[in-house]
């Protein structure tokens, strides 16, 4: 690791996703979101890391928390942020990303976040520009900011993620989340299962190092750690189950299936999610073992470490192109 | 004669008989001892002389005493279509067949596509105390060839497998989905094998016979592209795959195949197909018209050989009612399907008579084979299995005669045929619902 040029031990210019990302990077990558969780909770929440400084929000899909958390996230730090969405911008008039991203990089940008239906358009981006270019999620392959965010909750929770048992619950197959975490988690140690119905099984996913389980009660016993997705009802082409009555009925998280699990078992959901399909409201809602809100206010933290690294990482002469 | 079973059956004890039990192999003389609605014991040390006071001794005479016979594809006609067939005749029919046991099919109206329906059939079937009945659950909602119904609640339940009966999926991503989907929970998916598009329109096997009689054809391919469409998707999926009333040469060998690849497909075979040839419809008889259709006595003997190697596991009778103003049409305009509850085990053995098979392989198709595949506790001699029995002389000749059949519809392809093998007792849990004069 040249740690003399990088100061914050993650030599690279983009985060484009977490496959590749060896353990002492992500590790540095949470280790920095950590300082800013406390700062965060402070009232004077500001720190000009980024003065001067521009990150462009572009938002392909419709995004509330994911798209504010990298805004407060930039202000934070002090930098310039502009959202642009779909809804409001050229794309509209039928310009392809290519020609917006080249537009946009005219305007010299220091970060631009993208969010896109399509998988590897956040590395088709970052070819054409000269900033640093952070996935905020690209069709069904990652959403490396997300994962980092679970691995800090969880980090936070138990103090470690090596070693435990975590199940990602749900609709894998067009999940970009289950993926990012699957690479994440594994990359650190933990062992990893998947539990859904065989539909939603993507194929060939058992040789990323999981396990892969057909029924909830088998594959929840005696796991720390339980991820609900949310069935991404915009993504199904065809059909994929017969309905959601019988969805919840083998597959939504109640109190009933989490009993194999262990006692202390702890929940969690990147939302925003859907109430009595995949999850149930009172575990959902259980103070004690839910960490779905404690996810959200990590994801600012994590965001934040990540603008300022990669920011850094701009006057790096050569960094590693991932 | 149908007899109405008394409610409380005792003990009761079955002697003098020849023991046929074909799932482990037991053929000789001895008794069963039933006590309540399960069986007690079986073998030579049941006799007359032996049983206790207070069990009902009922003498064999010396004939076969065998399970009772599972029919794991039978259309019932209740709900909606109650002129063809009520639970009430179909298990009234199924006593003097021999059968206990029927697996239906869920192309009712409404469609067993729910688990309301399923429990319909299964409490008003129960009411009738005779053959108990299994539903089959859809596949597709509305057996549309859409939308996958709800086979985990339909399982839970009661549906032991699922078909969209007389209709193929034909959509391959809805089958792949359908397949994959059952596998999450090992459900068996049962499918009757043709290729719509190829076959919408015919009446009979495509060839010679159909351009005479100038009525448009079925051709065989139809069969073996759905199954070798299906084998595929078995190969991509995992899922187990059950294939209905194969017909043709092609449609053997390619299960065959598949088998010896050692993927986990089974099929079954109907009477008429490995009884009767495409001949039988001679001059435009619509009991005759069947789907699959009637094909070549090439096809008939491939069928048969099937049967002897094990590439055929079960034979079901696909008993499908019409009534007389579906059938009595111009051949063209009749409906598809013949009933067969009643000729099920006498057309089996000729299978039996003609050498092919012994009494008690062709018994298997019948009793073990289809309790293995729909993972019934039924079909079997053994302590502690249900008393599902039935009483048979597999040489007593009979004529089949339509207007003497059971069944509300009297449309059966063996009309006038002369026939071996007569069920003199039928037993279901513990209570005889029909004896034989």
């Amino acid at each position: 690791m040249n740690g003399d040029t990088e100061p914050f031990g993650f030599p690279h210019r983009h985060l484009l996703g977490i496959e590749g990302l060896n353990p002492l990077e992500i590790t540095a990558l949470l280790d920095r979101a950590e300082s800013y969780v406390e700062q965060n909770r402070q009232a004077d929440k500001k720190r000009d890391v980024l003065g001067g400084r521009t990150l462009i929000n572009l938002f392909y899909e419709d995004s509330t928390r994911t798209r504010t958390s990298f805004e407060l996230a930039g202000k934070r730090l002090g930098s310039d942020v502009i959202n642009m969405s779909v809804a409001t911008s050229s794309v509209k008039k039928g310009e392809t990303l290519i020609d917006t991203a080249m537009t946009l990089n005219a305007m010299h940008p220091d970060v631009l976040v993208i969010r896109h239906p399509d998988s590897g358009s956040a590395k088709l981006l970052s070819e054409k520009v000269n900033c640093a270019v952070i996935n905020a999620g690209d069709g069904a392959h990652e959403h490396p900011t997300q994962a980092l965010l679970d691995a800090l909750t969880i980090r936070r929770r138990i103090g470690k993620i090596q070693g435990l048992r975590i199940a990602i619950c749900g609709d894998i197959l067009h999940s970009r989340v289950a993926r990012s975490n699957i690479h994440l988690l594994t990359t650190m140690g933990a062992r990893v299962r998947l539990i859904a119905p065989r539909t939603l099984i993507p194929t060939g996913i058992e040789h990323m190092g999981v396990e892969v389980f057909y029924d909830m009660r088998e594959g929840l016993q005696d796991c720390d750690i339980v991820m609900m997705l949310r069935l991404q009802k915009e993504r199904m082409h065809g059909n994929y189950f017969p309905s959601v009555r019988e969805y919840f009925h083998f597959f939504g998280l109640d109190y009933a299936k989490l009993e194999g699990a262990k006692p202390d078992a702890l929940i969690m959901h990147p939302g925003p999610m859907n109430r009595g399909v995949e999850i149930d409201s009172e575990v959902a809602d259980d103070f004690g073992r839910s960490a779905i809100h404690e996810q959200v206010e990590m994801g600012v933290a994590v965001r934040m470490a990540v603008l300022e690294i990669l920011t850094a990482n701009l006057d790096n002469p050569q960094p590693r192109n991932l | 004669m149908a007899v109405k079973g008394d409610r409380a059956p005792g003990r009761v004890a079955y002697v003098n008989a020849r023991l046929l039990d074909p799932a482990t192999g037991l053929d000789g003389p001895g008794g069963v001892l039933t006590d309540g609605e399960m069986i007690k014991a079986v073998g030579p040390s049941v006799t007359a002389d032996a049983a206790l006071d207070g069990v009902t001794v009922i003498d064999c005479g010396g004939q076969c005493l065998a399970p009772g016979l599972i029919d794991m594809r039978v259309y019932l006609g209740e709900p909606g279509e109650e002129h063809k067939e009520t639970l009430a005749s179909a298990a009234r029919a199924a006593a003097k067949g021999g059968i206990t046991s029927m697996v239906c099919l869920p192309n009712t109206d409404p469609v067993i596509d729910d688990m309301s329906v399923v429990e319909f059939v299964a409490r008003r079937a129960r009411l009738q105390g005779l053959s108990k009945v299994y539903p089959y659950g859809a596949v597709t909602k509305g057996v549309k060839g859409e939308e996958i119904a709800e086979l985990g609640l339909l399982a839970e339940s009661g549906a032991v497998a699922f078909t969209d009966g007389f209709r193929a999926i034909k959509d391959a991503q809805v089958m792949r989905r359908a397949m994959m989907y059952a596998r999450t929970f090992d459900l068996l998916i049962c499918q009757h094998p043709e290729e719509p598009s190829l076959a919408d329109g015919g009446v009979m096997n495509s060839g010679e016979q159909a351009t005479r009689l100038g009525l448009s054809g079925i051709p065989r391919q139809a069969e073996v592209m759905m199954i070798e469409r299906d084998i595929r998707l078995v190969e991509l999926t995992g899922a187990r795959l059950h294939i209905n009333h194969i017909s043709t040469i092609e449609a053997v060998e390619a299960i065959r195949s598949a088998k010896a690849r050692g993927l986990p497909i089974t099929c079954d075979a109907a009477p008429p197909h490995f009884a009767l040839n495409e001949v039988a419809i001679g001059d435009y008889r619509t009991f005759a018209k069947l789907s699959p259709p009637l094909r070549l006595e090439s096809d008939r003997r491939a069928i048969v050989d099937a049967i002897k190697d094990g590439t055929v596991d079960c034979i079901a009778s696909d008993h499908t009612p019409e009534d007389e103003e579906s059938k009595r049409l111009p051949f063209a305009a009749a409906a598809f399907g013949g009933v067969g509850l009643e000729t099920l085990l006498a057309v089996t053995l000729e299978l039996y008579h003609n050498g092919h098979l012994t009494l008690l392989q062709a018994l298997k198709f019948l009793t073990s084979a289809p309790a293995d595949l729909l993972k019934l506790r039924a079909g079997r001699l053994a302590q502690g299995r249900p008393a599902d029995l039935i009483v048979f002389d597999p040489d007593r000749g009979w004529k089949v005669s339509a207007d003497k059949l059971l069944s509300k519809s009297k449309n059966s392809p063996f009309d006038g045929r002369l026939v071996q093998g007569l069920v003199t007792r039928t037993v279901i849990d513990g209570r005889t619902v029909h004896v034989a004069e």
